[in-house]
């Protein structure tokens, strides 16, 4: 049994926040430069070179590489052999909170959907827990930027569908997102489980590093042919036009019911952040 | 091709950008996003004073995140302009000549658009702390309890942004994509 304090993963989150907002993974900025080496079209290729830049400079200089910095979804993997001293819903917000107040992150929540009063500090996180084995926690923080969740779908295909459905379905989503979500973007698909768990799955799927491939061959195959297929859409970074729409497509599934095909495309733009860190 | 201009922004101006042109824009520009817009609007149906002068002017499309110390404002690129489709033609109705934002507008804004010879222009999404560099001074002019949604007066310098659709109607996301494929072939 490992015993972790509250205060503890208030510090982890705060650095995560703001280290998630300023710094952007590896493997995305390498799919940015990778794709600009192989853009044809010359203003897809200057918006690219631009985005790289800004990726830089935000580094470099510790700001935010887009002024939305999200809502803040924090992803908890417990190790059933964690005990944890203190309560840690108020130790995850308190986190959050630090995050966007010390690190001069945009505070983009509304406490009601309806009545829509910002909470002035970015709290309440989007919070997932898992209970995993082991005696430590994982915690992981995906600031996610609204003009990209909003392109954001779900549809519950049925059986007949089948893998076609799900690839008409893919495409369309991105298509009629269009320049909306910041392209090049980053598609992530739920499939199978039930309505909410195909939502949750796309967004995990937004974890995944852009260069690595789903483990099942099958999934790594779709996902490298949905890519190609987005990328003849001729989109282009920002819907200017040009090969480059998205980075990367990302699948993950769930067994389902035999009467359900549920799939969610969950769009992330190119600055796809998320940091970790275990304790 | 890439042209300056300095605000205000008249229609003689717009006549001449064109679909497609890069333009570094200088001089004041204001911020306004949803919570701003649904005001702005609001006052317009109780027949009362704005409190910016939206004649000529360009609205910037953002929410930027707050100035560190020593910074002017913080990273500030575009947010997606749809959103705003349902406010947009009452403002330009009343003179305003620019939109600054990301993403398609509906056909509403585009025939209002042309009726007042304005235009819309793209910055580039998810470059916040690049397009910061351009504001040289930022205050707030309206709704400070809106926080990042408070309508602020800047003054930019060489602002970088595409004109997407012009004050005729042509549009560049229809035209890049058209020329890709073309292309392509």
């Amino acid at each position: 049994m490992k015993e972790i304090r509250a205060e503890q993963i208030t510090q982890v989150i705060r650095d995560l926040c703001i280290e998630a907002n300023c710094h952007l993974p590896k493997d995305v900025q390498n799919a940015i430069t990778g794709c600009r080496a192989c853009e044809p079209f010359p203003i897809a290729q200057s918006i690219l070179g631009k985005i790289e830049e800004n990726f830089s400079i935000a580094d470099q200089d510790n700001v935010p590489i887009c002024q939305d910095t999200g809502l803040a979804c924090v992803f908890l993997e417990i190790g059933q052999d964690v005990h944890i001293e203190g309560n840690l819903k108020e130790a995850v917000n308190e986190g959050v909170r630090r995050g966007y107040v010390e690190g001069f992150l945009r505070k983009s929540c509304v406490k009601d959907p309806i009545d829509r009063v910002n909470t002035g500090d970015n709290t309440p996180a989007v919070l997932y827990c898992d209970v995993v084995e082991g005696d430590e926690l994982k915690i992981t923080v995906a600031p996610k930027g609204f003009g990209s969740e909003n392109m954001s779908q779900i549809k519950m295909l049925k059986p007949s569908d089948g893998l076609q459905g799900v690839k008409d379905f893919i495409v369309k989503v991105v298509e009629e997102a269009g320049p909306n979500p910041c392209p090049p973007i980053v598609v992530g698909v739920g499939l199978g489980g039930t309505f909410d768990k195909a939502a949750y799955l796309a967004k995990k799927a937004l974890m995944r590093p852009v260069d690595e491939r789903n483990a099942d061959s099958f999934y790594a195959e779709l996902e490298k042919e949905m890519l190609e297929k987005i990328n003849a859409l001729g989109i282009g970074p920002q819907g200017f036009g040009g090969k480059t729409t998205a980075l990367a497509v990302n699948i993950e599934t769930l067994p389902t019911h035999i009467a359900g095909l549920p799939c969610a495309v969950n769009i992330n733009c190119h600055v796809t952040r998320h940091k970790s860190a275990v304790l | 091709m890439e042209k300056r201009i300095t605000t205000p922004l008249t229609a003689e101006m717009t006549k001449d950008l064109h679909c497609g042109d890069n333009v570094l824009i200088s001089g004041v520009i204001y911020t306004g996003r949803d919570a701003a817009h649904k005001r702005l609007v609001e006052l317009l149906e109780q027949g009362k004073d704005l409190p910016v002068e939206l004649k000529d002017a360009i609205i910037y499309y953002v929410g930027p995140a707050p100035a560190q110390p020593g910074q002017v404002i913080g990273s500030a690129g575009p947010t997606t302009s749809y959103r705003m489709d349902a406010y947009a033609p009452a403002l330009l109705d009343l003179g305003l000549k620019g939109m600054i934002g990301k993403g398609k507008r509906s056909p509403e804004v585009v025939a209002s658009m042309v009726k007042n010879g304005a235009v819309y222009f793209g910055a580039i999404g998810g470059c916040g702390a690049l397009l910061a560099k351009c504001i040289k001074k930022a205050e707030i002019v309206a709704y400070e309890d809106l926080g990042a949604e408070a309508i602020r007066r800047l003054e930019v310098e060489d602002l970088p942004v595409t004109v997407i659709i012009d004050s005729q109607g042509n549009n560049l996301y229809e035209q890049g994509r058209k020329d890709f494929l073309a292309m392509e072939k």
